[in-house]
């Protein structure tokens, strides 16, 4: 099983960090085939960002795909530019504190949450990307939710501090997405 | 897993290059390419080498001409419009017989190209990296680990052969991250060593009167004779082609690939064999020296055509092909080019567009 995931937003959402997170989580404690591929060019902060995941029990061919199993949106924009690559059945997974445009497919999941404003209640604003991860993996189960905590406390093994306020917004996001499975 | 580790393909050819014993790299900045120089900004002084970044491309090879030709183990890397002023300096190691180790990470072309990943430099890269007609072993990752792999075997084979080793790789690879397992650190022993053995021919300070073996060019006879000499190095490179074929026992549609491009095909080839049609692929992991035999020897009575995947318009490695089976069965092409990257999808399409044409 293969899943082809994007992740699409503002420069400066932290899009790039989850991506890699994930897949670099994914690596660190599995035995999975892993790939991580960054849009890259000119960018800014307030430009475009994306990138891709591919997570997958067998080899990976592209890293880069337009056929995706899961589509994260974190702001407008990318909702357009990207939702037509979402396979029939696929998911969709959005920033519904900023992104309101009605979704024009009725073949895929839609999954909302206001991770923009939830981070802003949390008193850390920044924390939107890992709540969204937290949304993703609870919805999804693509890899453990241990896998990304591990991830966390290793990306934040300088910064300890960091670590229990970051581990708490994945867990905000996990409880939304696994109330949306049901 | 406890030994893999997560890394950019940049990032990992340095780190390989850096255990294989490269302890000199010079280089100027390009995209996208720049986590070359970056890492090895940081790594040489760790380890007691030189990092020096050139105020231009030909700077930098004549500096990695220079280092390498103390016996050092050195690197550079640049990427396709940055390699074509390399040529010059490239040819000067090839005359002079120089183990210097270079990376193309390659990206759009002709010209100052986009900055996106292409393969649009394969005919450079084995034909004609600089004047003078000159050879080199040309290896073509495929996946991180490959570029690992390769960059820590380049230099052994450059040294080996005392001529440049090339590893040509592209933008997706370079920029994309992959779980690898990393090569060990060659102890400062085992490279005094290997420096030691080289002594018959490094420059590193020999008594007047005393030539070193080093030859950036000949007068008269002697340039006949640096010439045959390569000639007969080229002619032992026949033990040095590597190809991996994939499914191929039974396949009637051959997938041709190599690079980014042969990770794409082998995925499509899975979907295709799930479906009945019996693909397969020859991938060149050398393009240079090529595996003109793998695909000469096919049975052209069960293959019905041959699909050439590459990331370059027009296609290059196709005059490969077409040199090695002589029209012995169609051969169809599945490019892009600037910055496009192929996908499952398109490879996918131009496969079944070859099956309705040939089976």
């Amino acid at each position: 099983m293969e899943r082809n995931i994007m992740m699409a937003g503002f420069g400066g959402q932290g899009v790039m960090t989850m991506g890699k997170l994930l897949a670099e989580a994914t690596s660190e404690a599995t035995d999975l085939a892993v790939t991580f591929f960054p849009s890259y060019g000119a960018a800014m902060r307030g430009g475009t960002a994306n990138c891709f995941v591919v997570i997958s029990d067998d080899e990976i061919g592209a890293p880069v795909s337009y056929s995706l199993e899961d589509l994260i949106v974190m702001n407008g924009p990318s909702l357009h530019a990207f939702i037509d690559n979402v396979k029939p059945g696929g998911n969709l997974f959005i920033n519904s504190t900023i992104v309101t445009d009605p979704i024009e497919r009725d073949d895929v999941t839609v999954v909302e949450a206001p991770v923009t404003q939830m981070a802003i209640d949390m008193g850390n604003e920044r924390a939107l990307n890992i709540i969204m991860l937290g949304v993703y993996v609870g919805f999804t189960e693509a890899v453990p939710e241990e896998v990304i905590i591990k991830g966390i406390e290793h990306k934040f093994e300088k910064k300890p501090k960091l670590i229990a306020p970051n581990v708490d917004a994945f867990k905000k996001g996990l409880e939304i997405g696994k109330a949306a499975r049901k | 897993m406890a030994d893999r580790v997560f890394m950019k393909g940049t990032e990992a050819i340095a780190e390989a290059a850096t255990r294989a014993g490269c302890r000199f790299f010079a280089g100027y900045p390009i995209t996208p390419q720049n986590e070359i120089p970056e890492y090895f900004a940081r790594r040489m002084p760790e380890v007691g080498g030189t990092f020096v970044q050139g105020e231009s491309e030909v700077a930098s090879v004549n500096m990695l001409y220079g280092a390498a030709s103390t016996g050092i183990r050195a690197m550079s890397s640049s990427s396709s419009c940055g390699i074509s002023l390399y040529s010059e300096g490239v040819s000067y190691c090839a005359s002079a017989r120089i183990p210097m180790v270079y990376v193309n990470v390659q990206r759009g072309g002709p010209g100052i190209g986009a900055i996106q990943p292409a393969q649009q430099d394969y005919l450079q890269a084995t034909k004609a990296s600089g004047n003078g007609g000159f050879r080199m072993i040309v290896l073509a990752p495929s996946t991180v680990q490959e570029c690992v792999d390769m960059t820590y075997e380049a230099f052994d084979l450059a040294f080996r052969d005392e001529n440049p080793v090339l590893v040509l790789t592209d933008g997706v690879m370079g920029t994309m991250m992959e779980p690898v397992v990393l090569p060990p650190m060659k102890s400062d022993e085992e490279l005094k060593e290997l420096r030691d053995a080289y002594k018959h021919r490094a420059i590193i300070g020999h008594p007047l009167g005393q030539q070193a073996y080093c030859r950036p060019g000949s007068v008269g006879t002697g340039q006949e004779e640096v010439n045959k000499e390569a000639v007969k190095l080229y002619a032992t490179w026949d033990k040095d082609v590597r190809v991996e074929e994939f499914m191929m026992e039974d396949a009637e549609i051959v997938f041709a690939a190599y690079g980014i491009s042969a990770r794409i095909s082998r995925a499509v080839i899975k979907e295709l064999r799930a479906q009945g049609i019996k693909a397969g692929m020859i991938r060149p992991i050398t393009i240079s020296p090529f595996p003109y035999e793998t695909f000469k020897n096919l049975d052209f009575n069960r293959v019905k055509g041959i699909l050439d995947v590459e990331m370059s318009i027009p296609a290059q490695m196709r005059w490969d092909l077409d040199y090695a089976i002589q029209g012995a069965c169609p051969i169809k092409e599945c490019l892009r080019s600037g910055g496009q990257l192929l996908t499952n999808d398109q490879v996918m399409k131009a496969a079944q567009e070859l099956i309705k044409e040939v089976l």
